[in-house]
């Protein structure tokens, strides 16, 4: 069932248990954002040490692609240096706008491969890439302060 | 008398085809947009086909035609709404988003000190579980005006709190506009009080049928409205097509809001004056044949009847509630008593997201609408992000509102219990 390659196990399991969720209340940033055509919301807090992402949180509320891939993006970003999350973010985003051409890069994206599936599902895309946007907005906040 | 949804969908030519890998189509999204019957299908791509022109220019004979078309399907919607002062009260316009616009615009553009002219002190009353299209014209021409914005709140079960009817809409009302039906509860706010009480102060009642002028029978004169609108495509007419109904007196005093072709009398380099209503309104080379394909679906849905279609509806949604409530974690948004409601039905399913829901639907074959429906102060004060909506119309039967109970049981054991 095609159902079956959008909901992964992995993707059901973050949604379930979401991880790095409840924010710091210390921060470098804050953005929020919004999924105007379905109301999901996700607020994202950034802490960076030189070059580090030393501190990833958030909080939101949504369905399980998007809450799940905030989770799984904050488990992976967490510690990496700002060049090595943007290679990720820019690997995800084209994994994102492959129709279901790609299977992604496992080096890179780990368990996030597992969101493949929704670029198959263009309703859905939006909602896998709300934590991604944020996060790429407040790296931009935080470097610019 | 009972509809035959069998030989109805036989009219429907959607309805042949099958959706995610050979399942037959459930549509319950008709609310969004209505399926097309073969009459509008038809009527729209004939009149390309054969009687294309530009309506009230120039004098051959497919001008003549395509006039006569524009002009007939305008006598059809007078009828349809039981327009008091004939075709003439009836403006088409692109959609019925743009109808309520023409309203607050032509008001933002009326001389100070005239009838509807607003100002500080004055007031724009609307309610809490309008659409964006009939909440944020008005808080823009209040914004504009400096006039006050008013609310009926919404009580817990998804009905209008009346309570304050006198203080709400207060001496200094102008307008009132409000839905008819809501698209997100299914609640028909009842209107007798409202409009006596906006009579009373002089506003003028504007009032949204998208959701009820598809489904039930419409007389503008009997509601003693002043304004309504309604979308063509949720009444199985063409997309491109709205209308806006208003009582000739108030069309005529009432400024235009778009400027151009075909809504002026006289013009020199440096003024010009209007044609009288409604072409005052109607700028531009009209869409006639989206106006010609709503007349053939008004055609359609009073042959059929719009008192059986709505009995119909509402016996279906008697079932729906029954069936869906029935259900373990299922809460029903809106009321859940069968009175005074039509068939938009939103509801929760706790731990499984809309979204989520509405994609597992969707593998079964189901469409249904899933978010905050162009609502969102309405969400934001049932404390729910988003629902699920079922829609029904005179197209669906039992067997799709048994389709969607089962669906919503099937996704509760796909997803788990999280």
């Amino acid at each position: 069932m095609q159902l079956d390659s959008l909901y992964q196990e992995v993707i059901l399991d973050h949604y379930k248990h979401p991880q790095h969720k409840g924010l710091s209340s210390n921060f470098d940033a804050q953005v929020h954002h919004v999924n105007t055509s379905c109301g999901d919301e996700i607020t994202l807090n950034i802490t960076l040490e030189a070059d580090i992402v030393s501190s990833l949180t958030w909080d939101g509320q949504g369905c399980s692609i998007s809450q799940a891939s905030v989770s799984m993006m904050s488990d992976l970003l967490l510690g990496k240096s700002i060049n090595d999350a943007s290679a990720i973010l820019s690997s995800f985003c084209e994994l994102m706008a492959s129709k279901g051409t790609s299977t992604g890069d496992a080096d890179l994206l780990e368990d996030a491969v597992a969101f493949a599936g929704v670029s198959k599902f263009p309703g859905r895309i939006k909602c896998a890439l709300l934590g991604w946007m944020a996060f790429k907005d407040v790296v931009i906040q935080a470097q610019s302060k | 008398m009972p509809l035959s949804v069998e030989e109805i969908r036989k009219d429907f030519p959607i309805f042949e085809r099958t959706v995610r890998d050979g399942k037959k189509l459930i549509y319950l999204d008709s609310g969004a947009t209505s399926q097309k019957p073969n009459a509008v299908i038809d009527a729209e791509s004939d009149f390309y086909r054969f009687h294309n022109s530009a309506a009230h220019r120039g004098v051959h004979q497919l001008a003549e035609e395509a006039t006569d078309a524009y002009e007939g399907a305008r006598e059809t919607v007078a009828t349809f709404l039981g327009a008091p002062g004939g075709s003439n009260e009836i403006v088409f316009t692109k959609s019925a988003t743009e109808a309520l616009n023409l309203l607050a615009y032509a008001m933002g553009n009326a001389a100070p000190g005239s009838r509807f002219a607003l100002e500080p002190g004055d007031r724009i009353v609307v309610t809490e579980m309008e659409h964006h299209s009939n909440l944020v014209p008005w808080q823009q021409l209040a914004q504009r005006t400096g006039a006050e914005l008013a609310w009926f709140e919404v009580t817990p079960d998804g009905r209008l709190d009346l309570s304050a009817l006198d203080t709400v809409i207060s001496h200094g009302t102008k307008v009132v506009a409000l839905t008819h039906q809501s698209n997100v509860l299914g609640t028909i706010n009842p209107l007798d009080e409202i409009v006596r009480r906006a009579h009373e102060v002089g506003a003028v009642v504007i009032l949204d049928a998208c959701q009820s002028a598809p489904h039930m029978r419409i007389n503008v004169e009997e509601l003693g409205i002043d304004f309504l609108a309604f979308s063509g495509h949720k009444a199985l007419g063409p997309t491109g097509v709205g209308v806006l109904w208003g009582r000739i007196n108030l069309l005529e005093n009432l400024p235009p809001f778009l400027f151009g072709g075909s809504m002026i009398e006289m013009v020199t380099m440096t003024s010009a004056t209007w044609a009288p209503v409604p072409q005052k309104f109607e700028a531009g080379v009209p869409n006639m044949a989206q106006a010609v394909g709503l007349a053939a679906a008004l055609d359609y849905l009073t042959k059929i009847g719009m008192d059986n279609i709505h009995a119909h509806e509402s016996a279906l949604t008697g079932l729906l509630l029954d069936k869906l409530l029935a259900i373990d974690k299922v809460a029903v948004i809106g009321p859940t008593s069968n009175t005074e409601r039509g068939s938009a039905l939103s509801f929760t399913v706790s731990d499984i997201h809309p979204h989520d829901l509405g994609q597992f639907l969707d593998s079964q074959g189901i469409a249904v609408r899933t978010g905050a429906h162009c609502a969102w102060p309405l969400a934001r004060r049932l404390n729910v992000s988003a629902t699920t909506r079922a829609s029904l119309y005179l197209y669906n039967d039992e067997q799709d509102c048994q389709a969607l109970a089962d669906g919503v049981v099937a996704a509760q054991r796909y997803f788990g219990s999280f």
